[in-house]
């Protein structure tokens, strides 16, 4: 190897109140070199490229940039290194334009000539593949594009290391294909990426080497097109985590949910709005939605548990339409919600778990005549947790407290035990470690075994692929037909989720 | 003709403390931060004004009293609202009622007194131009000044970088912060902002249109205001509209008993503050637009962090 | 360097410690400020916290003082645990004291024992109704009830001064913009005899009672609980954000319709211009002083009636302007604020060099 080493941490360490994050970290990452950084949620990835971005100072160690030791106090600062960086929740401002955006991120004497910039934009995206139009609002790009606006902010300041967390993950499949391009394009021309992820098989396609995070530590190096995806697993989660869930066949029963062209107009300017979606959800099954966030998820959710309330008889549940019906009513029938964000939703989170049961699991005798039984409240709260392996102090622990996987336990077990006909699951294993979501996915299998019906909103593909027996994709509020998992393709699936799909279809019942 | 033109050159200074003072709570928003403490900077900057002037015999000098007492008073909000991350409205109720409290404390000696306020100033062939003339361009200073200042947000928030990174902060501060902008910086000055200007509005009620000091002389006028950064979407050109708009409603009554119009003072007197609610109201009609021009970070506190 | 850290948990002793410091804080203040004027400041100090309570016939001033701020304060501790800014306490007062001197005059001649309560009832639904106008402005038309009950606080100013000044005045009253003097049977009964002291205390500490077991025990008061803390996990537990605006807004008028109506049928025994030395602004104070919580408001509306009284005695004593009261209020609350920050943060010494110098070496260009 003739490469020159174009980044080196030694020994970094950043304690937070309660918590060391990095715990001694060495990483080399060369020149022109694609390095994976891997670990589950927690793992301590994000710290430390917030260090290496200097969005957070490191309490020891040295950063050794280009073979000079460099202390990086600012983004600014690595900007002017050389270090670009593509945040997972993207640092865009909506309001703004992409040349604006972009006009933030550079030197002021820069920016001065607008049109000049625009016209940076304009070559700099087209050749590396990913057309941009500078005027346009970030609010109205899809996600992928706005992925595309960070890139190019980055190349535009001649970046020579890339941060890129957790890429992917808002992609199609085919955006992904065609980001790996332009990975690979800049590696070949010098470019260092260092690559955040936890989905092995894209690392193992992409990257030349990873450093495998643990609980703060680096837990191994490896080359991993030359190593197996479970060797890598095990580097990441230990030897004493479970790492998949075995998923039995099922036999879907009666019909339990019908939607039939339900649409809806949000008011909402960054909102999305629903167009004659249609789909059935029978007992016994799980069925899955694929889709890019931001493409309806959260309205649909809100359709149907009750938040977003229609006139109409668009979805009818066991016969009966509930279009008009509350949160509550709707439970009461048997419904329960498992929302996307956990804390803030899911659970108040200064309030203790014992409190935040009552938050949909009232009418299970938790409250009588308008007065809260309180003993009843955590003898239900002590159940969930120790039916579904909550690790927490009691159930006087705020919900703030528990780590994500923990709290997202808590919040599906306390809907499971109510004996739901019909969960619906939005994103349940979004940012939980291995462990909790293998203990998510059995849960949501045990209850599809005793005969509920289980509608799973995800990002994640290969959870969907997983556990469903059918499964579609969302895309601008429209749906696609939902079709057997078994003989659906990657490449169709991705196309459906582009929104690419017939206008007019029938629901193909499983 | 004549009667009109009287008419709108006394809502143009009935309108002036309103443009003032929301210019600068318009910029504090911008920056996502929601300072409920208008009232009580302006009446700090109204007796501090008046003190000034009084004790000086300089109008200029009340004036810049009056701007860094403002100032001064956004700086303790700031402290508790952006520093601490304290609930914004909480800190900026706090903000007026402490300003009301000390404001009649330190002013109560002063209750009575009165100087000789900014008089009108006609500038040179301008204020020859027909109703025009007289209604803009035979003013007080600081209505000449408050057109300035006026113009120049107008340029600072659509033209210049600055602007940009007001938007941009006050939009996203979490997002700002990742991109390494200054977030508390530029809440900072544009709390100031919004103190200063809240200062040279009760200035101009203390010094030129009423001069002499009372207690609680704003009447409301700092709460007004917020109501019309909401009405303006949070644009210059809607509030200078709005402001001079509230002017007009807020001399009506003179002008009513003017014409002869036999009617209780108190009920007239409400109408400020009627159609502040009608102002608020005929917004929900577009709900949609509002939003959208709603800094999306307006009223939450931030703090930087992990 | 001095650092402002974030807690990993709230402190529970700084919640209740941090009204405390701020009274500690504010005295302090005060104490210098004394000085600053050339006034003996330990004098000074006696006469607004101590000379007022001195004998009974203080105590049931402080009484009398506390009932309105109390009744007021129960209400919007309703409203301010669900975050629904409502400033508009003055105004409800007001329209309670309005509402209940338009009953009392009709019925100034009735006897009997069913004319308080009517006089009463008509203060409250007078102000409910108020505050129902800023709910329906905020439920139904998105209005920012700061701003509405504020404007609404202006107007119910208005209203007062142009009934007494119009319909209500007392055709024989010399030209004062009063009404006539209500009826014995309208007038509130005397709490402790040979003072001014009157049954609106009761009804206060009734109220925080009532406060007190809302939240301690009932649903409603979670679910109130839950629209201030987290209003999307309000909403996605179908907990209706309308129904329970309406509920505090209707609760909120109500009990500070009630202040109004005692104020006017207990010490007053008429409508008068300056009905309320700006008893509903100072309940804002008072709730959060007292934590929202209901023995909380009780022990922070004596000490805010106290102001009342210090600010009196101190115009009469010392000779300086009646407006200590809001200084002194202004103060209050700014500290409180100030101090509540380290529920959230606390301050660490950390040396510079753990931090800057053993981590990095000087800067070298690429």
């Amino acid at each position: 190897m003739s490469m020159a080493t174009r980044l080196r941490l030694e020994n970094i360490v950043k304690e937070y109140p309660g918590c060391r994050a990095n715990d001694g970290i060495d990483l080399v990452v060369e020149a022109g070199e694609i390095h994976a950084l891997l670990g589950e949620n927690g793992a301590g990835k994000s710290t430390l490229m917030k260090v290496i971005y200097g969005v957070v100072q490191p309490d020891e160690g040295r950063i050794i940039w280009n073979g000079h030791p460099v202390t990086v106090d600012s983004p600014a600062r690595a900007r002017e290194l050389g270090i670009g960086m593509v945040f997972q929740h993207f640092s865009l401002f909506e309001t703004l334009t992409v040349a604006e955006n972009i006009a933030l991120n550079l030197p002021a004497d820069e920016t001065r000539d607008r049109r000049q910039l625009e016209q940076r934009i304009r070559d700099v995206s087209e050749r590396y593949g990913m057309a941009l139009d500078p005027r346009r609002y970030v609010s109205t790009l899809s996600m992928g594009e706005r992925q595309r606006v960070e890139i190019v902010r980055c190349l535009i300041q001649e970046s020579t290391l890339l941060i890129l967390d957790e890429p992917t993950s808002v992609l199609t499949p085919q955006e992904v294909r065609v980001l790996f391009q332009t990975l690979r394009q800049l590696a070949k021309e010098g470019c260092s990426i260092l690559f955040i992820s936890h989905k092995l098989e894209e690392v193992r396609a992409l990257c030349d080497n990873a450093t495998v995070l643990r609980q703060g530590r680096v837990s191994g190096d490896c080359r991993p097109a030359e190593v197996s995806a479970t060797e890598i697993a095990r580097l990441m989660v230990g030897d004493d985590t479970p790492i998949s869930t075995q998923v039995g066949e099922s036999e879907p029963g009666a019909l339990l949910l019908s939607v039939e062209g339900l649409s809806w107009r949000t008011d909402d300017p960054f909102g999305t709005s629903l167009s004659d979606i249609r789909f059935s959800l029978r007992e016994g099954e799980i069925v899955g939605i694929a889709g890019v966030a931001g493409n309806g998820q959260e309205e649909l959710l809100k359709a149907l548990s009750g938040e977003i309330r229609l006139s109409g008889h668009a979805i009818r549940f066991a016969g009966t339409a509930i279009d008009g019906l509350a949160p509550q009513e709707r439970r009461r029938l048997g419904m329960a919600v498992v929302p996307e964000e956990r804390l803030g939703r899911g659970a108040v989170p200064s309030m203790s778990l014992a409190s935040n049961a009552l938050l949909t699991a009232s009418g299970q005798g938790l409250v009588a005549h308008g007065l809260i039984r309180y003993p009843k409240v955590r003898a239900f709260s002590r159940e969930v947790i120790r039916r579904f392996g909550v690790r927490c102090v009691s159930e006087d622990s705020s919900a703030a407290s528990l780590s994500g996987g923990n709290l997202q336990k808590y919040i599906l077990g306390r809907e499971a035990l109510q004996n739901p006909k019909l969960l619906i699951a939005s994103h349940p294993t979004w940012g939980v470690d291995v462990g909790s979501a293998v203990a998510i996915h059995e849960a949501l299998v045990a209850l599809r075994d005793q005969g509920a019906a289980i509608l799973l909103i995800s990002e994640d593909l290969d959870e969907l692929y997983q556990l469903c027996n059918r499964m579609g994709a969302l895309c601008h509020g429209r749906l696609s037909p939902l079709v057997p998992t078994a003989g659906l393709s990657i490449e169709r699936l991705g196309q459906w989720m582009a929104g690419d799909f017939p206008q007019e279809v029938s629901d193909a019942a499983a | 003709m004549e009667l009109l033109t009287n008419v709108l050159a006394a809502t143009v200074v009935a309108g002036t403390p309103l443009l003032l003072v929301a210019l600068g709570e318009l910029v504090c928003e911008r920056s996502g931060v929601l300072n409920l403490g208008q009232e009580g900077m302006m009446l700090m900057g109204a007796v501090a004004g008046f003190i000034a002037a009084q004790a000086s015999g300089s109008l200029a000098v009340g004036v810049f009293a009056a701007i860094l007492t403002g100032i001064a008073m956004s700086m303790l909000f700031a402290l508790m609202a952006v520093t601490l991350a304290a609930n914004q409205y909480a800190a900026g109720l706090a903000l007026t009622i402490f300003g009301t409290g000390l404001s009649a404390f330190v002013g109560a000696g002063f209750v009575g007194h009165s100087i000789d306020g900014f008089g009108k100033l006609a500038i040179p062939l301008l204020s020859d131009l027909p109703v025009i003339g007289k209604v803009l361009f035979t003013q007080d200073l600081l209505v000449y000044l408050s057109l300035i200042l006026f113009v120049s947000v107008l340029l600072f928030l659509s033209r210049t970088r600055g602007g940009l990174l007001l938007r941009a902060v006050g939009e996203s501060p979490h997002a700002a912060n990742a991109n390494g902008l200054k977030v508390m910086t530029v809440r900072y000055l544009a709390v100031a902002f919004g103190g200063g200007m809240a200062g040279l509005a009760g200035a101009y009620l203390s010094l030129a249109y009423t001069p002499m000091w009372t207690e609680g002389m704003t009447a409301g006028r700092g709460w007004i205001a917020l109501a019309l950064v909401v009405f303006a979407s949070w644009r210059p050109e809607r509030v200078l509209l709005g402001a001079y708009l509230f002017g007009a409603a807020s001399i009506l009554h003179l002008v009513l008993q003017g014409l002869g119009w036999k009617s209780s003072t108190e009920l007239l007197a409400m109408l400020p503050y009627v159609v502040t609610i009608l102002m608020l109201v005929l917004l929900s009609w577009h709900p949609a637009r509002t939003r959208l021009n709603t800094p999306l970070s307006l009223g939450q506190p931030y703090r930087p962090g992990r | 360097m001095l650092l402002l850290e974030r807690r990993p948990v709230a402190s529970p002793v700084m919640r209740w410690a941090s009204p405390l410091l701020a009274l500690l804080l504010t005295v302090v203040t005060g104490f210098f400020l004394f000085l600053a004027m050339g006034r003996d400041p330990l004098a000074g100090l006696k006469f607004f916290f101590v000379t007022p309570v001195s004998d009974v016939q203080g105590l049931a001033e402080l009484g009398l003082k506390m009932a309105p701020l109390l009744l007021c304060a129960a209400g919007l501790t309703l409203c301010y645990r669900a975050k629904l800014w409502n400033i508009g306490a003055e105004g409800h007062f007001l329209m309670g004291a309005l509402g209940a001197s338009i009953m009392a005059v009709q019925l100034v001649d009735a006897q009997g024992p069913w004319v308080l309560p009517l006089v009463l009832l008509a203060g409250m639904a007078a102000a409910a109704a108020w505050a129902a106008i800023a709910a329906a402005l905020k439920t139904h038309l998105n209005c920012n009830e700061i701003l509405t009950t504020i404007m609404l606080n202006y107007i119910a100013l208005n209203l007062l001064l142009y009934t007494v000044h119009g319909p209500l005045k007392d055709p024989y009253g010399f030209g004062f913009p009063q009404s006539v003097m209500f009826g014995d049977s309208a007038l509130l009964p005397a709490l402790v005899p040979g003072t001014r002291l009157h049954l609106g205390l009761a009804f206060g500490l009734l109220a925080a009672l009532a406060v007190w077991a809302l939240f301690a025990r009932s649903f409603v008061g979670f679910q109130l609980n839950v629209v201030g803390e987290d209003p999307r996990a309000a909403a996605f537990a179908g907990f209706g954000a309308r129904r329970l605006t309406w509920f505090a807004f209707l609760v909120a008028g109500a009990l500070a319709g009630l202040a109004g109506a005692s104020e006017v049928t207990g010490p007053i025994g008429q409508l008068v211009p300056q009905v309320s030395p700006g008893y509903g602004y100072t309940a804002i104070i008072v709730v959060f002083l007292g934590r929202m919580h209901a023995l909380g408001i009780v022990a922070a509306s004596a000490l805010l009636a106290l102001t009342f009284l210090g600010g009196e005695m101190l115009q009469i004593a010392m000779n300086l302007p009646k407006a200590v009261t809001g200084l002194f209020q202004g103060l209050l609350l700014f500290f409180l604020l100030t101090c509540d920050a380290f529920i959230h943060y606390r301050l660490r010494w950390r040396g510079p060099a753990t931090a800057g110098v053993r981590s990095v070496a000087p800067a070298g260009e690429a």
